[in-house]
């Protein structure tokens, strides 16, 4: 299903060196840059990545840098496009493929999950599919029902995927090469509200692993397990609880497949309450599973019943104020963590 | 299946309340095993099993008082098919009832499940709580929770754990036990008392040479010298080691001497040292010392309080020349060894200053008489004479 083996995981860079503010999207397109540098098989290909600059500028600029043979223009067929780069993926390059968002996904999924996320099983591991698949995902800006889904979730439902949701500037900045290496495909969600996200990013940040959760803030009082745009959201509502008393840890899962099960039992064991909030609409959704595996695994340690936020199970709205109401808020997290934590 | 009953730990243990459990269903246990703890008027006593096989259920739950010979679980035997039923445990709530059926050891099959308890009211316990609460011993009974709708958390299992005292002595409990247990022996064994006062320079100078090469956590005390000498007396003169039941003398072929072992804080308990006769001097000292630490701690094993076959007891350096015993029953003889002194002592015709030693021995006159009681105390004292062969 996936190779028998994996290069090791790259070793972190040292702390302390300097830094400079950057953004979430600067991070992703030096990421590219990086990889298309460093290794002549790799190329990016997409709608309107090259002479539009990419539909979230990420890829702003490189066609100019890199010419047409790097920096890729596609047709609207995410089909077309993704089963290319699924084939030159097997031939031997190494494509990063971008889809604009999640929700176009969905007319690639032939591809993605009868072709890519099987041919290693289907061989009998006579071919892989070292493929990158770069999407957008989430609501938030206002773009409606069309482009503003989470579906991270449901590919994290496919064996042979490996599903990473980089939230912070390292991670952007780090998982893409880590992601080129796997000789399985990898498919990268980012966030649309994180690609104007600043902050201070080490300007030697290299490539980070793509197998472990990160506790982003450490607590005892109860585990706020999360990812991706969600994240800062509940490192924002996590504030808010200290503020009242509460000392919530927050749980970065980095990668929704294959989850880092061993992270989350630790936390939780260690905190004996659990909030996921997962943008995924609640009903089969990531937080589902991760709450299953928390009852399965550690059930014994558990001193309050498990919550999640999720968004409302409607169609994400346009209107402003409805879009709000239909996601993860901070001030739901903090409603369902002090429920938990017997202080609603 | 077969029951493992919560044991007599003493000819008047009625009841014993179940502390912890040590093993869980699933486990493989065989003889000898510790599996649980249970409280009793001695302390906390760790309790083992004595057939082999799985822990098929519990049916007791840690917090709950009940009297000898209720089963406490069910251990099936390899091969044997788990158990469907599952009926309620015993709560931590009340004193259960006597089990219809006596206390045999019989196996048998899944047994009729308890008359015991009406169901608790559902009171929402966190499976933290549930799980700290076995651990400790806590009576969820009478917590009280502060989670959302009265739920108990394990803040309050803890809050509820804490003032309590560690599973171990109730001095009240104790003295009771011992007032139970003296004033039985008194009122059915008539003791008859010999005392004899021995020479021990030998003892004294073979323990100083012996000890001078050794670190001082290997160094033997005269106490298993002691100790030694009365398990190897004891079995040539085996009337002295046994129990004495249903109006016979059942004499026993290994010999557990209880050694009798004061308590900080008042009280004392003789718990067994096993087959005390064939260990060597120095695994005799490893035992005493193992035993005593683990007593004072407040943890000694079922079989090391129920099974003891003889008593020694010393008063040490700071006690007095000589202590008669009071037989602890079922047993018919208690040895006793007072403060050793330095008295002019007649040796080959001529005075010396020697170390001497005062044995006592107290016997059950319907088992022994005097004359072989002497025999008995005279050899223990010849056997000191030569420290090097016990």
């Amino acid at each position: 299903m996936t190779a028998p083996e994996r290069p090791p995981p790259p070793s972190p860079a040292p702390a302390g060196g300097p830094a400079h503010e950057t953004t979430y999207r600067e991070a992703v397109r030096q990421a590219i840059r990086d990889a298309i540098l460093r290794d002549q098989r790799v190329f990016l290909m997409g709608e309107d990545v090259g002479r539009y600059g990419g539909c979230y500028a990420v890829s702003k600029g490189l066609l100019d840098e890199f010419g047409p043979d790097r920096i890729r223009d596609t047709p609207l067929s995410e089909a077309g496009f993704t089963g290319a780069g699924l084939g030159a993926a097997m031939a031997g390059v190494r494509p990063i493929v971008e889809i604009m968002t999640v929700n176009f996904s969905l007319l690639a999924l032939d591809q993605i999950l009868n072709n890519a996320a099987t041919i290693r099983h289907m061989s009998g591991n006579q071919f892989g599919c070292p493929l990158v698949i770069r999407m957008a995902t989430g609501a938030g800006r206002q773009l409606a029902a069309q482009h503003s889904h989470s579906l991270e979730g449901w590919y994290a439902h496919v064996p042979g995927l490996r599903v990473l949701t980089p939230a912070t500037l390292e991670d952007a900045r780090g998982m893409l090469w880590t992601a080129l290496q796997d000789p399985d495909p990898v498919l990268i969600f980012e966030h649309v509200m994180l690609y104007n996200r600043t902050g201070l990013l080490a300007d030697d940040a290299g490539p980070v692993d793509i197998d472990k959760a990160a506790v982003r803030r450490v607590g005892k009082d109860v585990s706020l397990i999360t990812y991706g745009g969600s994240l800062w959201k509940t490192l924002e509502a996590a504030e808010t609880l200290a503020r009242e008393g509460i000392e919530a840890e927050v749980l970065d899962l980095r990668v929704l497949r294959p989850l880092d099960e061993a992270a989350i039992l630790a936390s939780v064991t260690k905190t004996r309450r659990a909030v996921i909030v997962d943008e995924g609409w609640r009903s089969g959704s990531l937080a589902a599973e991760i709450g299953m595996r928390i009852a399965e695994k550690a059930f014994y340690e558990l001193d309050a019943p498990l919550a999640r936020v999720c968004s409302e199970e409607v169609p994400i709205p346009y209107a402003r104020h409805l879009e709000e109401a239909a996601l993860p808020q901070p001030a739901k997290i903090v409603s369902a963590a002090k429920s938990v934590c017997g202080r609603a | 299946m077969i029951s493992f009953r919560m044991p007599s730990l003493g000819a008047d243990m009625e009841a014993g309340t179940l502390v912890e459990w040590l093993a869980k269903p699933g486990d493989k246990v065989k003889r000898g095993d510790i599996v649980a703890v249970v409280e009793t008027q001695k302390g906390a006593i760790e309790i083992e099993v004595f057939d082999t096989g799985v822990l098929d259920r519990l049916l007791v739950e840690p917090g709950a008082k009940v009297p000898v010979g209720v089963p406490l679980a069910l251990i099936r035997a390899e091969g044997e098919a788990p158990s469907l039923a599952a009926p309620a445990p015993i709560g931590g709530t009340a004193v259960a009832a006597a089990p219809a059926q006596g206390p045999a050891p019989t196996p048998i099959k899944p047994p009729a499940p308890a008359p015991f308890l009406p169901a608790e009211p559902h009171v929402r316990i966190s499976p933290a709580a549930r799980r700290v609460a076995a651990e400790r011993g806590v009576d969820l009974a009478r917590v009280t929770g502060t989670g959302p709708g009265g739920a108990i958390q394990l803040a309050d299992v803890e809050t509820a754990a804490s003032p309590a005292r560690p599973a171990g002595f109730d001095f009240t409990q104790m003295r009771a036990a011992i007032a139970a247990a003296m004033a039985r022996s008194k009122r059915e064994i008539p003791h008859y008392y010999l005392s004899d006062a021995v020479d021990l320079q030998p003892a004294a100078d073979w323990l100083a040479r012996t000890n001078a090469e050794r670190p001082p956590e290997r160094r033997l005390l005269m106490g298993a010298l002691f100790a030694k000498a009365t398990a190897l007396a004891a079995r040539a003169y085996p009337e002295f080691n046994g129990h004495f039941a249903e109006g016979a003398f059942r004499p026993s072929a290994a010999i557990h001497l209880g050694v009798a072992i004061a308590i900080r804080g008042g009280g004392l308990v003789a718990p067994a040292v096993h087959d005390a006769a064939d260990l060597s001097l120095d695994d005799l000292m490893a035992a005493m010392r193992d035993l005593i630490g683990r007593v004072r701690g407040g943890r000694f094993r079922s079989s090391e309080i129920a099974d003891p076959t003889l008593t020694v007891s010393s008063l040490g350096d700071r006690g007095v020349e000589a202590l008669f015993g009071v037989i602890y029953p079922p047993q018919v003889a208690i040895v006793g060894f007072g403060k050793a002194v330095v008295r002019p002592w007649a040796v080959d015709g001529t005075l010396a200053a020697r170390m001497i030693v005062t044995i006592t021995l107290a016997a059950d006159h319907r088992v022994s008489d005097g004359h072989r009681g002497a025999l008995f105390l005279a050899d223990i004292g010849r056997r000191l004479q030569q420290p090097e062969a016990l």
